[in-house]
């Protein structure tokens, strides 16, 4: 079973070929079953090598698989070998599973749109290079995996091209992803210069026995390495991007924006845990960027009036407790919230998307109102991915792995009584815009007429994605909750246990009751602001103080300013200046110059005999002088 | 006798092609694929033969050689000979050879045949240039291929052809002049030094100059080869020439004449100056990095797509100097690779943008915009190369640049991280092709005719090469392996003796310190 494994990555890529080279000629329906099935048959797989990788786990917990030899130049020996432990099974199952059922639900969504063929397309190679990233076994085909997801994500979010807002928006998040990919990029060559290799289980075996903790070099790799995560990750201060992404068709943002591609960062830190663990300085810089995205976005998610903008931003916060998590070395936790995340905010996302499909691309939530009784199973879907989302306690998953990252912030080794502090706010206002966005859709007046009802492969997907994100929880349980390690246990394999300072049940439990307060606290804000008196919202926003710090944060705390005062337009000014390339003037003043001179000396053929004769007689004249006098 | 069959096909179908004008008028492009076709069959069956053989160790780094008294008086002798190395620049230049005669199909309807012959002496001349191993030989057929391409510049170029014909000409031929002056000056050094006047490569590998000397000898090679490389600041009868070549001028001059350049920093200056070329490895450095950068900031500036194209050739090859002066085994190999994968990607570029100017007779992109929906097929190709120039991992350019980066990290850290900067600036310049002329709204309701079968047949076999190379590179790195393996420890020998001498020294001021004292 385990040697299907490049059936995985491997069938995705052919729905790609086949789509890319003969989908102009493909009906819908044909294109359709290439696009879904390439990845539904890619989730039965992962479904066989999962029970099979669960039962009798292979020597090592490991399994790695050599396709061929990439290059062979000197020591650098980067092979196509396919690399799966309890890390890399977990994402491929959510890559492929979450997948599929996007796929599905696209079938349907996309199916008026021009360009359908096409679509899947793209779609097929984001899986197969999203596999590949999570699978290879070293840096070099990891990074193929990198580049090529990031590729899929610019063509996906630049899908309707004729827009050219879409067209910035997809260069932007191209170009801003590079800018950390160069990093990373740098770390690897840095890395397989310390080590001979990029094999990324011999790195991890050399770096401890050569490295000592906090030596430069060590730093400098971990810090490149968070450069390329926090670039994909749309984490400080390299999120700008992933807002305007949202500018691709929506089930582009549920996957590649919501549960796999923008999760790649934290993949990439988990995946290379050992090097962090010997650069604390920049683990906990992991911990910190973490945390202030987490509230940095979360500030910004309670002001936007587009759905799939307040999503996006709460995508950057709910990332930012993923790196507050590996930061604080409670990995297996930060895992188990990407796997949760991908559930609830991909189903977000697609109940958005049905609202939108419905709505004739309405994206604004406050001309939306009253969905309720309209879309009966979208809402009750879109409640409960909200409610994980909130970390509604005891019944959503989204509680279970966000309260297991608080606690490791807070009674870890590494954990912190600020970052702990800072998550919880974070969760405090998690609550509070997402329950906004719940009551502001479906809730008060309606705002508009509903133009058709979402079909069969809207919603399957949706129900499907909901049982998960209340169930996925239960397979790991704290202490004060009958205490359930299926979860991190199989994790051990791969990462590492987190050591806790106190392990005490009663200090878990008032941490518990601490952050359902909060939780629930903000719901009741919501409500109380948005269903009971929405005035106040208008109020506080209306002037002084309130309406500059909305404005600040509904532009994104006023990064893309910044960023485009500072680089952009600097940067475009100076190569519009000198288009003509100032070096060229250097070549044509030579040839202005031998011209002149030609120019000159031609005015002495004058054809007059007279003139001949004294330029002879001057010229002998020297000539005999130099001769006598030299 | 295979090798000098190689160019003599050549140039024998160039004359043909010439005469054959008056017979019929399709009579001299028939001919000219026939010839290019059979010479590219021969050199990739040469390549398959000694796929297996070529990276043997200890095995003689050369696969054939030809050697015949030419001007004995002189120590002339028609000596050309094929290692790996050539071998690949011989299979890049067939290819190319060949799909430039197909995407000139159409493109060129007056003086068909005094045009096939240009084409196929230009050919002959980069093919001459890969194999010679006398260096009289040599510079003959650096001038063989450069003349041909003055003609075919100047007389089926665009708009501002004399003039970009003019400076093509004009730079190449004064930098040649100075490689002439080292040749003969290398010439005349070892003839007093051994009494044997000789051009043969092998011969004047050792010879024995002094440090002065050979500074001077090697600055006459350098320039010439980083002129046509080209290298900032020489870079400027780059944009011209190939914006108003025709589209066979374009692909040839940058997927071949580039290569000459980098070639000849492989062939002559490394090896017939180890120590002169080690002290001048940070300058190099430099003005490998200054190119990329420089290069990529003039791309993203230009209107003329064309120029565009041109200007990215400047940012890339600057990875080529940054490689061959790192001299090790990763970066030399990156080197090849790039030269290999820049010929395809930047000629399909090329290829692509002769084929729109046909179609809608503008180059400036902003009179293009929204052409998806109209020509698709135009709109994946161009999409996948610009992929490639930005150096999307899975096509070539990826493979090669990662190799050179990784092996100039180990030279300098400081060089490599600004030149890995060059990837943003690449991407930013790629992307913007692919928006300007295929993406936003359309600029008016296009009507023309998407890729024929013809172009799609030429873009299908780059498009086929250029991922094969990104995924199987191997074959090629195999094959380049033993010259460059060779390069190498050339540097070592050199650089123990080198040692030697500098520790000599060092006692020797020593000792006339405690002299002084």
């Amino acid at each position: 079973m385990l040697e299907l494994l490049w059936l995985i990555p491997a069938l995705p890529f052919a729905g790609f070929l086949i789509l890319a080279l003969f989908g102009s000629r493909l009906s819908r329906q044909s294109a359709a079953v290439i696009g879904v099935g390439s990845v539904g048959l890619s989730a039965i797989l992962t479904l066989g090598i999962a029970i099979r990788f669960i039962s009798s786990p292979p020597a090592d917990h490991a399994f790695s698989q050599m396709l061929w030899q990439w290059i062979s130049v000197d020591a650098f020996q980067p092979a196509i070998t396919l690399y799966l432990d309890a890390l890399s099974l977990v994402f491929i199952f959510v890559i492929t599973f979450v997948g599929f059922f996007i796929h599905l639900y696209s079938s349907l969504f996309m199916y008026e749109e021009e360009g359908y063929s096409r679509f899947f397309a793209y779609m097929n190679l984001f899986v197969g290079s999203m596999l590949t990233l999570v699978l290879g076994n070293n840096l070099l085909l990891l990074y193929l995996g990198w580049e090529g997801v990031g590729l899929c994500s610019y063509l996906l979010i630049g899908f309707w091209y004729k827009d050219s807002e879409n067209g910035y928006a997809a260069r932007k998040a191209f170009v801003v992803t590079r800018v950390g990919d160069t990093a990373m990029a740098i770390g690897l060559f840095l890395l397989f210069t310390s080590f001979g290799t990029l094999d990324i289980q011999k790195l991890l075996q050399q770096a401890p026995q050569e490295w000592t903790i906090n030596s430069t070099q060590a730093v400098l790799a971990a810090a490149l390495l968070l450069g390329g995560a926090v670039g994909k990750s749309a984490q400080l201060p390299l999120q700008t991007w992933l807002p305007d992404a949202m500018a691709g068709p929506t089930p582009v943002s549920a996957l590649i924006h919501a549960a796999t591609m923008v999760t790649a960062g934290v993949y990439l830190i988990a995946r290379t845990h050992v090097l962090f663990t010997l650069a604390p300085a920049v683990q906990t810089a992991v911990a910190v960027v973490g945390a202030l995205t987490l509230l940095m976005a979360g500030f910004t998610a309670l002001t936007q009036r587009d759905i799939k903008r307040v999503l996006a931003y709460s995508t950057i916060s709910q990332i930012g407790y993923m790196f507050l998590g590996l930061g604080v070395g409670a990995w297996s936790a930060a895992v188990f919230h990407f796997m949760t995340h991908a559930f609830f905010k991909a189903l977000l996302f697609l109940g958005a998307g049905v609202i939108i499909f419905v709505l004739h691309h309405e994206h604004d939530m406050f001309k939306m109102g009253g969905l309720r009784k309209k879309l009966p199973v979208t809402f009750w879907t879109f409640l409960i991915g909200s409610a994980s989302l909130a970390a509604l306690p005891l019944i959503t998953a989204g509680f279970y792995s966000k309260d297991m990252i608080l606690w490791y912030t807070f009674a870890g080794e590494q954990g912190n009584d600020w970052l702990w502090a800072a998550g919880l706010a974070g969760a405090f206002i998690t609550s509070i815009y997402t329950f906004r966005m719940v009551f502001v859709t479906f809730y008060g007046e309606a705002q508009a007429e509903i133009t058709h009802k979402p079909g069969m492969q809207l919603k399957v997907p949706l129900i499907v994605l909901a049982v998960f994100s209340l169930i996925a929880g239960f397979i790991e349980l704290p202490h004060t909750l009958g205490h359930l390690t299926l979860f991190s246990h199989f994790m051990h394999s791969a990462l590492p246990p987190t050591e806790v300072l106190h392990e005490s049940v009663s200090l878990e439990l008032l941490l518990q009751v601490i952050a359902a307060i909060a939780v629930l606290l903000g719901i009741y804000i919501a409500y109380h602001i948005f269903i009971r008196n929405r005035s106040i919202a208008n109020n506080l926003t209306a002037s002084g103080p309130g309406a500059l710090l909305h404005r600040f944060w509904y532009s994104g705390w006023g990064f893309d300013k910044v960023y485009d005062t500072l680089f952009v337009n600097p940067l475009v000014w100076f190569a519009k200046i000198n288009r003509n390339d100032f070096i060229d003037l250097i070549y044509t003043g030579i040839a202005g110059t031998s011209r002149e001179f030609h120019r000159q000396l031609t005015r002495t053929q004058t054809g007059r005999l007279r003139w001949y004769a004294t330029g002879i007689v001057i010229g002998a004249i020297i000539t005999i002088t130099v001769v006598v006098y030299l | 006798m295979i090798l000098i069959w190689l160019i003599a096909i050549l140039m024998i179908g160039g004359i043909l092609a010439w005469i054959s004008q008056s017979w019929h008028k399709n009579a001299p492009r028939w001919i000219a694929l026939i010839a290019a076709g059979v010479d590219f069959v021969l050199v990739a069956v040469i390549w398959l033969q000694n796929l297996s053989k070529v990276d043997l160790t200890g095995q003689s780094q050369w696969l054939f050689e030809v050697n015949y008294q030419w001007i004995p008086q002189w120590g002339i002798s028609f000596f050309l000979a094929m290692d790996g190395l050539s071998l690949l620049m011989a299979l890049l230049t067939t290819f190319l050879g060949l799909l430039s005669v197909v995407v000139s199909w159409t493109e060129i309807k007056e003086r068909v045949g005094f045009f096939h012959f240009n084409l196929l002496w230009i050919l002959a001349g980069i093919m001459g240039v890969f194999t010679a191993l006398d260096l009289f030989l040599f510079y003959f057929f650096w001038e063989v291929m450069l003349v041909p391409m003055y003609f075919l510049i100047g007389i089926w170029g665009h708009e501002n052809r004399i003039y970009a014909a003019y400076k093509f000409f004009i730079f190449t031929q004064a930098s040649g002049l100075l490689m002439l002056l080292s040749i003969l000056g290398l010439y005349v050094i070892h003839g007093q030094n051994t009494g044997n006047y000789t051009f043969n490569y092998f011969h004047l590998l050792g010879t024995d100059i002094s440090l002065f000397t050979a500074a001077w000898l090697m600055l006459g090679f350098l320039i010439a080869f980083i002129v046509k490389l080209p290298a900032v600041p020489f870079h400027n009868w780059l944009p011209d020439a190939h914006t108003e070549a025709p589209t066979a001028g374009s692909v040839i001059l940058a997927g071949l004449l580039l290569k000459t350049g980098a070639y000849g920093l492989l062939r002559f200056v490394i090896p017939l100056f180890p120590d002169i070329s080690e002290l001048f490895t940070p300058a190099a450095m430099m003005l490998g990095v200054l190119g990329i950068l420089y290069g990529a900031k003039l791309a993203y500036a230009q209107i003329d797509l064309k120029r565009l194209v041109a200007y990215t050739s400047v940012s890339h090859m600057g990875f080529v100097i940054l490689a061959v002066f790192s001299l090790n085994e990763l970066a030399l190999q990156g080197a090849v690779m790039q030269m290999i994968c820049h010929g395809i990607s930047t000629g399909a570029l090329f290829i692509l943008v002769g084929a729109m100017h046909e179609r809608i007779h503008t180059r400036n992109i902003e009179d293009m915009g929204g052409m998806w929906e109209t020509v698709p097929r135009m709109g994946g190709v161009g999409m996948l190369f610009a992929m490639a120039s930005l150096g999307l991992p899975g096509l070539g350019n990826f493979v090669a640049e990662f190799l050179i980066l990784v092996g100039a990290y180990q030279v300098s850290i400081f060089w490599t991280v600004l030149a890995t900067v060059g990837l943003i600036a690449a991407t930013v310049y790629s992307l913007r092709i692919v928006q300007r002329v295929f993406h936003g709204e359309k600029i008016k309701d296009w009507k023309i005719p998407d890729f024929n079968v013809r172009e799609m047949v030429v873009m299908g076999s780059m498009i086929a090469v250029i991922v094969w190379l990104g995924l199987f590179p191997q074959s090629v790195l195999n094959t380049a392996k033993h010259t460059l393996n060779s390069l190498q420890q050339r540097k070592v020998i050199e650089q123990t003796a080198w040692q030697t001498d500098s520790q000599t020294l060092n006692q020797n001021t020593s000792e006339n310190k405690t002299i002084i004292k």
